[in-house]
């Protein structure tokens, strides 16, 4: 019966083309109203490492001064500085736990007459990539020795590699970072975790940086941050070194703990080191040292917006005044036809077939507007992305819509059809057929 | 075939109570042919519908080929319509923007035949009524005789042992009138009960049984002929 329900469907259609043209564009206008919002929260609210965020863990100290906390209520701060960082690094409970800092060079290759550019880096440990399992297009990281010692080594991500070696396998070749030469270790493929989880600080959504450069670079060449610094009280930092040795905080910390016994030694360790520095006047305030998974992060930094959920909740109040008004319209299709469906009534279908028949018209109708509704959506991301992405265009993803959630699009509108023609339908369905015969 | 006892049917508004039937009580025996008369208001559209299935009634009990239909669910009333009973209306009640095949398959649908089955039955019916060449014809390119025999292919597509006809020939010119006339008297030769409404006193003439339905009951009743009698003088 579904097909002909179908058929027949089609047919009522095209009876009455302009009423149904309003039905679909009801449903379609408030389909990519919420699709362009849910969109934009559901990559922004995405878990970027699903398969291992429980295991993954944002390391925060209470560095920060005694008046008052980093956040309220009782928030530490999100980075450490140089000292902890470099002090937790001893440490050998997690399996991998890796510092890092964003900077910015300019990059050239081997080729004298090619344009130099500025790029974002990344200075991090070895275990940055097994920590976030980035994937390698060619060659893989540096070693341990890297980190402690200036190794002249750099990691390429794919962008980087594709400009600077026109995406060959650049494995052993030389670029050129600010007059100094490093050797390619390793080639990532496209990598874009979203959000950029572990450096939330510095552009929650921004791309991945496009050069990785091992800890022990930094020191040396007196590596600046790109990101953000913070400080809790006045220091006289004229020096690298008085930078290195201040209080501020720049630096993102992550560690692997695999297990609840991992994390609580872990955490014993963080509140023994913060004690052992509180007998040395340091960590004015009471112990409150975190560990974080990834989605705990997120939240905890509010990556996802108070006034993005808002936006969700508006876009869907919205669609309900869309759907409020596709019942008035399906109310007066569904009554227009009411003495063919009496007729159908007298010839041997009952109340639930004529229910039937009448749900599966509206949801064509909800596929139809569906479809026109992720058209919608197309349009009203780009116009979100012309007026608000990143000049930078580095958060372009956040405005892309991708196959899950056009399918989700599609259920919304078939969910939503239906739940607005369940009146019309059961009404006109139970209307006792006798009255209407005459009037067929 | 239909048996009403003291069927009472009443109509309430806030303000008014109007009875339609009052004790109206009925017998019509498997393949008779009962032309039903009566003034406008009288009841008879409320008999219809009530043996149509198509309304419930206040009081007294109804039994269709045997079986009680009191107390019987939507969807086993809907099922005993579409398997019993076939309904001729007075504005044909086509389906306009099907064509006469697909207006003649609406109760096969419903009795759940096969795709074969049915487009047996209809090109059958349609030949019956002698419209086996129209069957992709929309109602609208037929004339009303043509409409009414397509409705009462509809009708007996199903093979209905009962026939309700409201004011059949009410929309038709009397040739188109005659003709159809002639196909319901063909149709009761062969054994299927009609029950048919009408307001034209010549046309009721023509069925073996009269009954006059006033103020909500069987008022008068007269027997022209009874089937066996009638099939005798043909």
């Amino acid at each position: 019966m579904f097909a002909y329900y179908l058929r027949l469907s089609l047919a009522s259609l095209r009876r009455h083309p302009a009423l149904s043209a309003l039905m679909v564009l009801a449903i379609a206008i408030g389909i990519g109203v919420c699709m362009t919002t849910l969109t934009v929260h559901t990559l922004m609210s995405s878990d970027p490492i699903p398969w291992k965020s429980d295991k993954l863990f944002a390391v925060r100290l209470d560095s920060w001064g005694p008046d008052r906390p980093w956040e309220e209520p009782n928030e530490p701060p999100p980075e450490l500085n140089w000292r902890d960082a470099t002090a937790l690094m001893a440490s050998d409970i997690p399996p991998r736990h890796a510092a890092m800092f964003k900077s910015m060079f300019t990059v050239q290759n081997e080729d004298p007459g090619f344009a130099p550019y500025m790029v974002e880096a990344r200075i991090t440990h070895k275990d940055f990539f097994a920590l976030f399992d980035t994937p390698f297009l060619h060659g893989g990281g540096w070693g341990d020795s890297a980190d402690k010692n200036l190794e002249q080594v750099v990691v390429l991500g794919k962008v980087a590699n594709d400009k600077l070696f026109g995406g060959e396998n650049s494995v052993g070749r030389t670029i050129r970072l600010d007059e100094r030469e490093f050797k390619v270790v390793g080639v990532l493929a496209d990598w874009q975790p979203v959000p950029k989880f572990y450096d939330v600080n510095n552009g929650n959504f921004d791309a991945a940086e496009d050069i990785y450069l091992p800890w022990g670079t930094a020191q040396p060449f007196q590596l600046r941050t790109a990101g953000n610094t913070n400080g809790w009280k006045p220091e006289n930092i004229d020096s690298f070194d008085a930078f290195l040795n201040s209080e501020s905080v720049w630096i993102q910390f992550w560690a692997e703990l695999p297990d609840t016994e991992t994390k609580a030694r872990y955490q014993a360790f963080l509140d023994a080191y913060v004690g052992e520095q509180k007998k040395l006047g340091r960590f004015p305030r009471p112990l409150n040292n975190r560990l974080s998974d990834v989605n705990q992060f997120m939240s905890e930094r509010h990556v996802v917006g108070d006034d993005n959920r808002v936006l969700v909740g508006l876009s869907f109040l919205f669609l309900a005044v869309c759907l409020i008004n596709m019942v008035g319209l399906l109310l007066a299709k569904f009554l227009g036809k009411a003495p063919e469906l009496a007729l159908r009534r007298a010839l041997g279908a009952s109340q639930w077939q004529i229910v039937q028949l009448n749900l599966v018209e509206v949801g064509l109708v909800g596929l139809l507007g569906g479809v026109l509704g992720l058209g919608l959506a197309y349009g009203g991301l780009e116009a979100v992305k012309t007026l608000y992405a990143s000049n930078d265009g580095n958060d372009v993803r956040l405005y892309a819509l991708n196959l899950p959630l056009a399918l989700q699009a599609m259920a919304i509108a078939l969910a939503a059809s239906l739940l607005a023609g369940l009146y019309p339908a059961l009404k006109v369905g139970r209307l006792a057929p006798a009255g209407l015969l005459k009037t067929q | 075939m239909l048996s009403m006892h003291n069927i009472s049917k009443v109509f309430r508004t806030d303000l008014v109570q109007t009875h339609a039937l009052r004790d109206f009580s009925l017998e019509v025996a498997a393949g008779e042919f009962v032309a039903v008369t009566g003034p406008s208001g009288s009841g008879k559209t409320t008999f219809l519908n009530i043996a149509g299935l198509l309304e419930n009634f206040d009081g007294g009990s109804y039994r269709l080929d045997g079986v009680d239909v009191a107390g019987l669910s939507d969807s086993a009333l809907a099922r005993l319509r579409n398997e019993k009973i076939g309904f001729i209306f007075q504005s044909f009640n086509l389906i306009p923007d099907l064509n006469l095949f697909d207006n003649v398959d609406v109760p096969l649908r419903y009795r759940g035949f096969s795709a074969a089955e049915r487009k047996q039955r209809i090109e059958e019916a349609l030949e019956k009524v002698g419209l086996g060449a129209r069957m992709k014809h929309l109602p609208s390119q037929l004339s009303g005789g043509q409409q009414q025999r397509a409705a009462i292919a509809r009708a007996l597509a199903g093979s209905p042992r009962f026939l309700l006809a409201d004011e059949p020939t009410g929309n038709l010119d009397s040739l188109m009138a005659r003709q159809v006339m002639e196909l319901l008297e063909q149709l009761h030769e062969e054994g299927t009960t009609i029950v048919m409404v009408t307001h034209d006193a010549e046309l009721a003439r023509r069925a073996p049984r009269n009954i006059h339905v006033l103020d909500g009951a069987v008022s008068d009743l007269h027997v022209v002929g009874t089937p066996s009698l009638r099939a005798a003088t043909v």
